[in-house]
């Protein structure tokens, strides 16, 4: 090789390594700029606007980035952690159990400052639940130091949705949905003699599953009792917890469940619904958006899981939608706090709320919307959410029951059975803890 | 001068060594040793655990009933679904008319994507406006309808009958180049011999392909196992536990339960049960040889 060969060969060498070395640089530190990792595709356009009137405003540029799917979206947040190469600000999708780890591992700001100046302005313009999922308390199990740890986003509630047109060709009134489990069954067998489908939801993911299922455990046993079976003191095997798995098996019975719904995603159950295919859904209030996208002229209303008992009342899964996080190691951490301040203030909140149709985490841009998503608002009354519970469940217990409830829908299992399975598990993680 | 050109090749080779190291031997070695160890894929923190992940392993029944899932699939691929390739690239090899149209059309399914013909298939067998119940219903056999994949007594077969058309071109392909080998002379022969064309497909068609049928088996064994962008994508695992995969189950552990040690321990399981079936194969394939 000659001189001039092999010089070639070297300046060849290092203008690789340069750009290697300049596209392993951080962006989010370079100048003022901000840059925002989330998963919500439907909010990508809402964002990039709001990014542009905030540059407009301020001069610093706000770079969303859009990760998607949101399984796709976790796991990059979780390899851009270990790699210390998270973004200003990001969310987290996953347990209360998931977050904290980010504090404990001094990747999150704690905002509980910023919150609180000119008394508490920032923490008071949310809806006290929506900010609550982002709080830790005093004493909470996470072994977290008590704050807020993240701005949310938007709000949603998980409930039940019906079709008044098919309510009418059943010969239903479309204003009255039903008022407890007795009359939902009896609209199963209306549903079933005129061959129609009745409740369909994504319960192949089977979250949505564990999501009813807290429901009616929260109406039947009360908060007090669900929470002390996730410390261990009550046992699934408990006459309450049969009285649960019960519910899924006469829901079926009765022929209120679609057919094919428990390897069911909640992308063809919206389709379903909003195809007037299906009498219910069971979906959470981003359904408002979805379905208008897929037939706006669907006529539905929104309530809350008929009761099972008047013992205790009806709770849903509700609070926080999405929240961002701030990076505690961020060089912008400053910028990053003003940026989620201006948009979680009342005219953002409400240019959101307005363009994606989900309802607002800001309590003062909520007089604004649809009938349907003012019910949907209306049951945060009733919202309550694993993650402001202060304890976690196992997840290999979560699962088991899940799929528990899965084989009962199918005929497989009984509920008796579910649970002394669900219960075996859950002895098996309590002896791996001690 | 000598160590010059040494250090010259060095260099060159340096490169490759790089990537290689960086992207497969030093996540093996992570996997290996998160293996032993308690860690929920975010804290910097990690509890050692020793052989406690893969005696969970052991006990744990859906792992198994998932690698067992994983077999009959592997099963019904081995032989129904290269039983198919092999007879399609029999046909393709012979002087039929549109031959080449055919080697297109059967290698379409292998080059689509496993998401697309996952929720494709997903469509058709749905059990309430799937394209196959309502053909069923069509032509009276309304009591074979059904809900295809929330039936627990139909969901795992029909899984794998869909991974058997996704993937049956690869072996088509396979059978077709192989056949394509055998000289023509060798079927002149055997017909100037009197031998049919059944004895001719016996006595030289299928010894000379045995070579090929092993290939095709080992790829399949490897490739079905691992089986899971389709079944994610049409069951997700259910109903219940009846179409999990041991893949599924290592995403599981790590996505749903945040155990990324259990999962690596569940990888590293699997890797050896896949190791031992190879191994099998070849001392069979040794054997069968000699």
């Amino acid at each position: 090789m000659t001189t001039m060969g092999k010089g070639r060969l070297f300046a060849v060498l290092g203008l690789i390594s340069l750009i290697l070395t300049a596209g392993c640089s951080s962006k989010s530190n370079s100048g003022k700029s901000i840059s925002v990792w989330h998963w919500m595709t439907d909010r990508e356009p809402a964002f990039r606007e709001l990014a542009k009137r905030y540059a407009a405003k301020s001069g610093i540029k706000v770079d969303f980035e859009l990760y998607a799917p949101s399984d796709a979206y976790s796991q990059k947040v979780r390899a851009a952690a270990q790699g210390s190469n998270l973004p200003d600000i990001f969310g987290i999708l996953g347990e209360k159990r998931d977050f904290s780890s980010f504090i404990k591992a001094g990747f999150i700001l704690d905002l509980t400052p910023y919150m609180l100046e000119d008394n508490a302005k920032w923490k008071n313009s949310f809806f006290a639940k929506a900010l609550a999922v982002n709080e830790f308390g005093e004493g909470n199990s996470y072994g977290v130091a008590p704050g807020i740890y993240g701005t949310p986003i938007d709000i949603m509630t998980i409930q039940m949705v019906y079709s008044k047109s098919l309510f009418r060709q059943l010969g239903l009134n479309p204003n009255r949905p039903p008022q407890n489990f007795s009359e939902f069954l009896e609209i199963g067998k209306k549903i079933q003699a005129a061959n129609l489908q009745g409740l369909v939801s994504g319960w192949g993911e089977i979250w949505m599953i564990d999501c009813l299922a807290n429901n009616y455990a929260f109406n039947i046993m009360g908060k007090d009792k669900v929470i002390a079976t996730i410390k261990g003191e009550v046992p699934y095997t408990d006459p309450d917890w049969i009285k649960v798995l019960s519910l899924f098996k006469d829901m079926q019975e009765s022929g209120l469940l679609a057919s094919g719904l428990v390897t069911m995603v909640n992308k063809t159950a919206e389709q379903l619904f909003a195809n007037d295919k299906a009498v219910f859904g069971f979906n959470g209030s981003w359904c408002v958006n979805v379905y208008k996208g897929m037939n706006p002229n669907l006529e539905y209303g929104a309530f809350l899981p008929p009761k099972a008992s008047d013992k205790f009342p009806m709770a849903i899964w509700g609070g926080a939608g999405s929240s961002f996080m701030i990076n505690a190691r961020s060089k912008n951490k400053e910028e990053a706090v003003k940026f989620l301040r201006w948009l979680t203030e009342a005219p953002q909140q409400a240019y959101l709320a307005e363009s994606t149709n989900n309802l607002p985490a800001n309590k003062e841009s909520i007089n604004k919307i649809s009938d349907v998503m003012a019910n949907f608002a209306r049951a945060m009354d009733y919202a309550t959410h694993p993650n402001v519970w202060g304890v976690s469940e196992f997840s290999p217990v979560i699962e088991s029951l899940d799929k528990g409830i899965q084989s009962i829908i199918i005929g497989e299992k009984t509920p008796e059975q579910v649970a002394a399975e669900v219960q075996k598990i859950k002895e098996r993680e309590l002896a791996k803890k001690r | 001068m000598k160590l010059k050109t040494t250090l010259e090749n060095y260099l060159f080779v340096f490169p490759a060594v790089l990537i290689f190291a960086v992207f497969y031997i030093i996540p093996f070695i992570s996997v290996f040793q998160l293996a032993f160890f308690d860690w929920d894929g975010i804290l910097p923190t990690k509890i050692f655990v020793g052989l406690s992940n893969f005696k969970e392993i052991i006990a744990d029944k859906i792992w198994w009933q998932s690698l067992w899932q994983s077999g009959y699939i592997t099963l019904i691929a081995l032989t129904f679904q290269n039983a198919l390739a092999f007879l399609l690239a029999w046909a393709c090899d012979r002087e039929i008319r549109m031959k080449n149209f055919y080697r297109v059309i059967f290698f379409i399914p292998p080059v689509l994507s496993e998401v697309v013909v996952g929720l494709v298939w997903q469509w058709i067998l749905n059990g309430n406006y799937g394209i196959l119940n309502h053909w069923l219903t069509h032509f009276g056999f309304t009591n074979l309808t059904r809900n295809w994949l929330s039936d627990p007594n139909t969901a795992l077969t029909t899984v794998a009958v869909v991974h058997c058309w996704k993937g049956f071109g690869w072996g088509f392909l396979l059978f077709l180049a192989g056949l394509q080998t055998i000289p023509r002379e060798l079927y002149e022969a055997a017909r100037v011999d009197g031998a049919n064309a059944w004895n001719s497909f016996k006595n030289v068609t299928i010894p000379l392909m045995i070579p090929v049928v092993v290939l095709v088996a080992i790829l399949t064994i490897l490739g079905t196992m691992q089986v899971f962008v389709l079944i994610y994508t049409m069951t997700g695992g259910g109903p219940g536990y009846h179409t999990e995969v041991p893949v599924l189950r290592i995403l599981a552990s790590m996505r749903g339960s945040s155990r990324f040690g259990y999962a690596c321990a569940q990888g590293i399981t699997f890797g050896v049960i896949l190791c031992m079936i190879s191994f099998a194969q070849y001392l069979v394939n040794k054997k069968a040889k000699a």
